[in-house]
């Protein structure tokens, strides 16, 4: 039995594993489905069972349940003994470092989305239709195959401090040198540090923006430009009157798309800082408490708070879609 | 509950006629020196900071140390400086990193956790989209609105159930877990595709007296093979870029390249000949799969959810 649970490090019996696991999964869907095709004039609610009833199972097991559970730990002490009302939420409401996971939180969530939006906007619209629009696309579009992980290094590699003494081997330290500045140690100092973490992400993100606003603004109809354009606007007019206001649905969507993903950044602050000079944000903590500091009631308290926040976004990226179809 | 999720956007837009050619031509006023110079300055923001840690991962130790690798291109015309592939070497198979290993584990994690999720969203959303039964509509929003669940709030009772069962520190529960989490947004996507199958072909397979399990594999699997492909790249992205799941899910025998390097970033922070090159080797796989299948990717946030 220990066999098929773990490989220990020997990698063909890993790959062995991987196998055995893939070909598991077939034989019991091809069971459920054989079964399901065998019996003879099966009610509609056998056929559905055998397809859907495998998501369901997985989707309860694996969400549903585990997230009343964090619900209930968050109410309890440290290690789940007793109950111990809202404490863990005063905590996160009161102390003043997790105040401060809070604050950066909040302005994670209202810049880089906004500023992942705005330059994939106006990059969609100054390449549009340029010669080099395919290349130049690209070149915005790669980051988001890389992992926060990578992109991480790659920009901590940008901030990388040397004492003014020695040369620079960061990029934005020699740029500040070259200028006449005394070299920086850019992540350590509040609160700039936080915002050239989120450089990180609004570096991964743009791509996205500048993908879904690029078609969109190509969706405009002919004729509103053009009538527009008899009316005289062009340039910065135009961007501003038309299509602006045309692909405001889809601005929104991106708006918010943005937004879910920023709230619950891990892996950059882990990355760059691992949360340190007050760069922490709430799914930080909730990794720190939860599998760090071994305070499951605390750690339980931040993802339900995370789930919260979330709730508003989603409701508005809802009804921004149902106008949207309305729309169309 | 991706990095990525797909959200609605507009449809796909037909190539313009010569008509509408000529009134975009026309749009075009925007093209300024202004504009070009906007466009360039993203253009290298974008691109310089990989551009230059991809140069440093081919430098000496000391070169790296001692001089930006904004220097090479001086040397390079000097007839100085080296380039070499030994970073790689060191990252791959030295023995205190050993990135080959992790690796393996990236590799083994990621298959069985791409296709097993998409196999059951797929017979899910044939289910909710062919089958006529009672309470599916409410049941379908249902596994729509877990989309918002941040996966984060499931972690620690998973945890706790995966070492009730003694299966922690293994592989199983890394590739339960993103089976499980990836479920909702998959049914979603592929159930969005599999509408647009013309209820006519369907019906006339129905006709034929072929059940749901024969209709489902010779009628919509052939047709969906470029929406698998869509939600394939990005199930692919996310297990294979992911970090916090196999950082809580997972042991030492089984910690994926992101962890690795992660782990790396912070005990040898300074090293940036392991760090670059170990970037790039975990970069290297999705940037393929990436450029490979972009097309399908495209196709996969634009259209994923127009008639949501």
């Amino acid at each position: 039995m220990d066999w098929f649970l773990s490989a220990g490090d020997d990698p063909v019996h890993k790959l062995l594993l991987m196998v055995i696991a893939i070909a598991l999964f077939v034989v019991v869907m091809a069971l459920i489905l054989f079964v399901v095709d065998r019996r003879r004039n099966p009610s509609k609610w056998f056929i559905a069972g055998g397809f859907v009833g495998p998501a369901l199972i997985l989707l309860t097991l694996g969400l549903l349940l585990p997230a009343g559970g964090t619900i209930v730990n968050s109410f309890q002490n440290r290690n789940g003994s007793e109950f111990i009302g809202l404490d863990n939420y005063i905590r996160a409401f009161s102390e003043p470092a997790f105040l401060l996971v809070l604050g950066n939180t909040a302005l994670w969530v209202l810049v880089a989305p906004l500023l992942a939006t705005f330059i994939g906007l106006v990059y969609a619209v100054v390449v549009d239709r340029s010669r080099f629009e395919k290349f130049a696309k690209a070149l915005v579009f790669l980051p988001m195959a890389i992992s926060m992980v990578g992109a991480s290094i790659i920009w901590r590699f940008v901030y990388e401090f040397k004492p003014a003494s020695v040369e620079q081997t960061g990029l934005l330290n020699q740029l500040v040198v070259w200028l006449g500045g005394e070299p920086v140690q850019f992540l350590l100092e509040r609160p700039g540090n936080t915002f050239l973490l989120m450089v990180v992400l609004i570096w991964i993100q743009t791509g996205f923006s500048m993908t879904l606003l690029s078609a969109s603004i190509r969706a405009i109809p002919t004729d509103i430009v053009e009538a527009a354009r008899l009316d005289g606007l062009s340039g910065f007019g135009m961007f501003w009157r038309i299509t602006i206001p045309s692909i405001r649905p889809a601005l929104v969507v991106v708006l918010t798309t943005i937004a879910m993903t920023t709230l619950k950044v891990f892996d950059i602050v882990r990355t760059m800082t691992a949360g340190r000079y007050g760069t922490s944000v709430v799914a930080n903590e909730f990794y720190e408490q939860s599998f760090r500091q071994n305070n499951a009631g605390l750690g339980a308290a931040l993802a339900v708070l995370l789930f919260v926040i979330v709730i508003p976004v989603i409701i508005y990226n809802v009804r921004q879609m149902r106008l949207a179809e309305e729309v169309r | 509950m991706s990095t990525t999720t797909p959200a609605v956007a507009p449809k796909a837009v037909p190539p313009p006629s010569g008509l509408q050619e000529r009134a975009r031509k026309a749009k075009k006023k925007l093209t300024s020196p202004w504009a070009s110079m906007i466009a360039v300055v993203i253009a290298l923001a974008w691109t310089v900071p990989t551009f230059g840690l991809l140069v440093t991962s081919f430098r000496p130790e000391l070169d790296i140390r001692q001089s930006g690798w904004w220097t090479v291109f001086g040397d390079a015309l000097a007839g100085e400086g080296v380039f070499s592939l030994r970073n790689y070497e060191a990252a791959l198979f030295s023995r205190s990193t050993s990135l080959i290993d992790f690796f393996v584990n990236s590799f083994v994690i990621t298959l069985p956790a791409v296709f097993i999720p998409i196999t059951i969203a797929l017979l899910a959303a044939y289910g909710f989209a062919w089958i006529d039964f009672k309470g599916r509509d409410i049941l379908f929003v249902a596994v729509f609105a877990l989309q918002i669940v941040p996966i984060q709030i499931t972690l620690i009772p998973l945890l706790r159930a995966y070492v009730d069962t003694g299966i922690n520190g293994t592989f199983w529960p890394i590739w339960l877990s993103h089976s499980m989490f990836a479920l909702p947004l998959a049914i979603f996507l592929l159930h969005n595709f599999m509408r647009d199958i013309p209820k006519s072909l369907v019906e006339a397979a129905r006709v034929d007296g072929a059940g749901h399990v024969k209709i489902f594999f010779q009628v919509i699997l052939p047709l969906l093979v470029p929406a698998i492909a869509a939600f394939a790249i990005f199930q692919f992205l996310w297990v294979w870029n992911d970090l916090l799941v196999a950082l809580v899910m997972g042991g030492t025998d089984t910690f994926p390249l992101t962890v690795r390097v992660a782990e790396l970033a912070g005990s040898r922070g300074g090293d940036w000949h392991v760090l670059s090159a170990g970037a790039f080797i975990s970069i290297l796989v999705p940037l393929i799969v990436f450029l490979a299948l972009q097309r399908y990717f495209v196709r996969g946030l634009l259209a994923g959810s127009v008639k949501g």
